[in-house]
């Protein structure tokens, strides 16, 4: 396929999916479930790619997003509680006079900054999860595969500990979290900022450190023979993993408008890892397309299950609140079973596969024989 | 006399308590072929680990271009112009052809373009695979893309790590025959092998290596028609 054809159809697509959004936006209120739905999505998509830069690309199998996330999250959170209700929020143990402070500077900034302020709040959220990252990078990931995860995973508790010690509590406001934060001002700022986060991680991907962290997945003594400085590169892609991580706990932050420490517990780790499995680990399309498959087939396609359901008089059994959980589990299972490297495998989304698979298609209605669809096994 | 290129001084290494390497010293001359050989377990590989920063010696001293680089890091060696091809071939298997490739170019800055085509000139089955993920290679052809790799980054010194390895005859003396042209070309060459004859037909120096010490050497035609070395290695029996 011509290059200038698939900058075409790339156009294409991208408008199609603004002109989506503009329709959501325009139209929020009739379509409230996909608005928040496809938020919370790209929100995730932006810490699966993150976790798949990390554990998919460079090999190191993290489990600490939860924690990172939190770090990106409180800080977004302080930043942009407005001023006037911030003494409402902290109304138990009262507000740290560091933050009034910082908040009375913040408000005495031009305008312009205080416009660009969610921007600023999410990157400096990144930045410190980044530093952190950074640090604890240097122990850390000297440890490998299972061992590396355990370590993380810890680390991640030991964030969400101290957010939440009462020896915060004027800072993080402790187990009772932070609320009243300034939300999204529309669903296509969200989609904006994750898509500047995942291309620029897909940037990274594709240039020479990308390759390099391919190189230390598939085998790291190979890599050092070849003159990758493995501790570097592993310390880079943490850091800048963590980086996103971060910010997409700010963004979380902002679409949820009330944290606290139980929402970034371990279940959310395992809820990004189970995206990334699903798209397919070491495939930024896969991510992406599983973010958004998983989070609106959990929240909203398999809604149905939880209500009681009556054909004629008869009710089905089952039907009743929890049982989505119980169907999705399965379809979990069944995916993992039949589609072991993901949706995407290692693959990447491009017109060329679509365009084969579309004059394969055809040939198969003309056949109407052969067997259809690829096989994924190596 | 030619420049001694590689200098080896009284190694030592040990893995834990083991000594794998007990004091041993050979020399490599710039654009040479030197073979080391030996049965396995005699501590070729962990001379070659060593040599190339992955182990660090216990004792003793290795000169690269009159430069002392014992227990230097492997990224500052590789950009000095020493490349290891590392024992079983070890490509970047869910990576294409051309992306190991340019791996093996990582540290330098400038433009791959002439090399690659370089390295299909010595491989032309690198070309035609040049989209196929390396994992899906023949053992013949990982070992040629291992090579190409190594090459990608103008090394002045190739260690191989035993490059017949698990191939059949054919595909052997098919990369013997790339040995001797790279080293044509002026890529001195340390070999290491447990096909002793293969190695020492196109070796210029060979040194015999049995457990961590150096118990012979000589030219390759000395050590292909010495007697012990024949019983040894060579599988010929002694004449009685």
């Amino acid at each position: 396929m011509k290059n200038s054809k698939k900058v075409t159809y790339s156009i294409i697509l991208a408008a199609i999916i603004l002109a989506f959004l503009f329709f959501l936006e325009a139209n929020k209120a009739n379509y409230g479930m996909a608005y928040t739905v496809l938020t919370k999505g790209a929100i995730l998509a932006v810490v699966a790619v993150s976790m798949n830069l990390v554990t998919g690309f460079t090999g190191l199998f993290s489990l600490g997003q939860a924690g990172f996330m939190a770090i990106g999250a409180y800080i977004t959170a302080i930043f942009l509680i407005p001023t006037d209700t911030i003494q409402d929020v902290y109304y138990i143990s009262g507000v740290s006079p560091a933050i009034i402070n910082f908040k009375g500077f913040l408000d005495s900034t031009p305008g312009w900054i205080q416009a660009l302020a969610p921007y600023i709040a999410l990157i400096v959220g990144g930045l410190a999860a980044a530093l952190l990252a950074a640090l604890i990078g240097i122990p850390v990931l000297r440890l490998k595969s299972d061992y590396l995860a355990i370590a993380t995973l810890g680390f991640s508790e030991i964030v969400r500990a101290i957010i939440s010690s009462p020896q915060l509590d004027t800072i993080t406001n402790g187990s009772y979290g932070l609320k009243k934060i300034q939300g999204f001002s529309s669903i296509i700022q969200t989609f904006v900022i994750a898509g500047v986060c995942i291309t620029l991680m897909v940037l990274l991907i594709r240039s020479t450190y990308g390759r390099a962290f391919k190189a230390i997945r598939e085998d790291e003594t190979a890599a050092e023979a070849m003159g990758i400085n493995l501790f570097k590169h592993k310390e880079l892609s943490f850091v800048i993993g963590s980086f996103f991580s971060g910010v997409s706990g700010g963004m979380l932050a902002m679409f949820m408008r009330s944290i606290d420490t139980k929402t970034f517990s371990v279940s959310l780790t395992y809820d990004i890892l189970l995206i990334v499995v699903i798209g397919g680990i070491g495939s930024v399309t896969g991510s992406v397309i599983s973010a958004l498959l998983v989070t609106v087939s959990k929240e909203w396609w398999l809604r149905f299950f939880d209500n009681p359901l009556y054909i004629g008089n008869f009710q089905v059994p089952f039907f009743r609140t929890g049982f989505r959980m119980v169907v999705f589990s399965i379809i979990l299972l069944v995916v993992v079973l039949f589609y072991q490297r993901g949706i995407m495998g290692k693959n990447e989304f491009s017109w060329d596969k679509i365009g084969n698979n579309f004059t394969r298609f055809k040939g198969f209605i003309a056949k109407k024989a052969s067997k259809g669809g690829s096989d994924h096994a190596k | 006399m030619k420049n001694n290129l590689l200098t080896i001084e009284n190694l030592c290494v040990s893995y834990g308590g083991i000594k794998a390497v007990k004091g041993i010293s050979l020399t490599v001359p710039e654009g040479d072929i030197v073979t080391l050989i030996g049965a396995n377990g005699a501590g070729k590989s962990t001379i070659l680990r060593t040599i190339s920063g992955l182990v660090k010696p216990e004792s003793g001293k290795i000169t690269y271009n009159g430069e002392d680089v014992t227990g230097v890091q492997t990224t500052t060696l590789v950009e000095k112009g020493i490349t290891l091809v590392p024992e079983g071939r070890r490509v970047f298997p869910n990576l294409t052809v051309l992306e190991n490739l340019k791996i093996g170019a990582y540290l330098r800055k400038d433009n791959l373009e002439e090399d690659i085509l370089r390295i299909y000139k010595l491989f032309p089955r690198l070309e035609e695979r040049s989209w196929q993920l390396a994992g899906t290679l023949s053992g013949g052809e990982q070992q040629m893309l291992a090579v190409g790799r190594a090459l990608m980054s103008r090394p002045k010194l190739i260690m191989m790590d035993e490059p017949s390895l698990g191939l059949a005859p054919i595909i052997v003396n098919e990369i013997m025959s790339i040995i001797k042209t790279i080293n044509k070309e002026g890529v001195t060459i340390l070999l290491v092998e447990q096909n002793a004859n293969l190695a020492l037909r196109i070796a210029h120096h060979g040194y015999v290596c049995e457990t961590g010490n150096i118990t012979m050497e000589g030219t390759g035609a000395e050590l292909l028609n010495d007697e012990t070395v024949k019983a040894a290695y060579l599988g010929k029996a002694k004449k009685k």
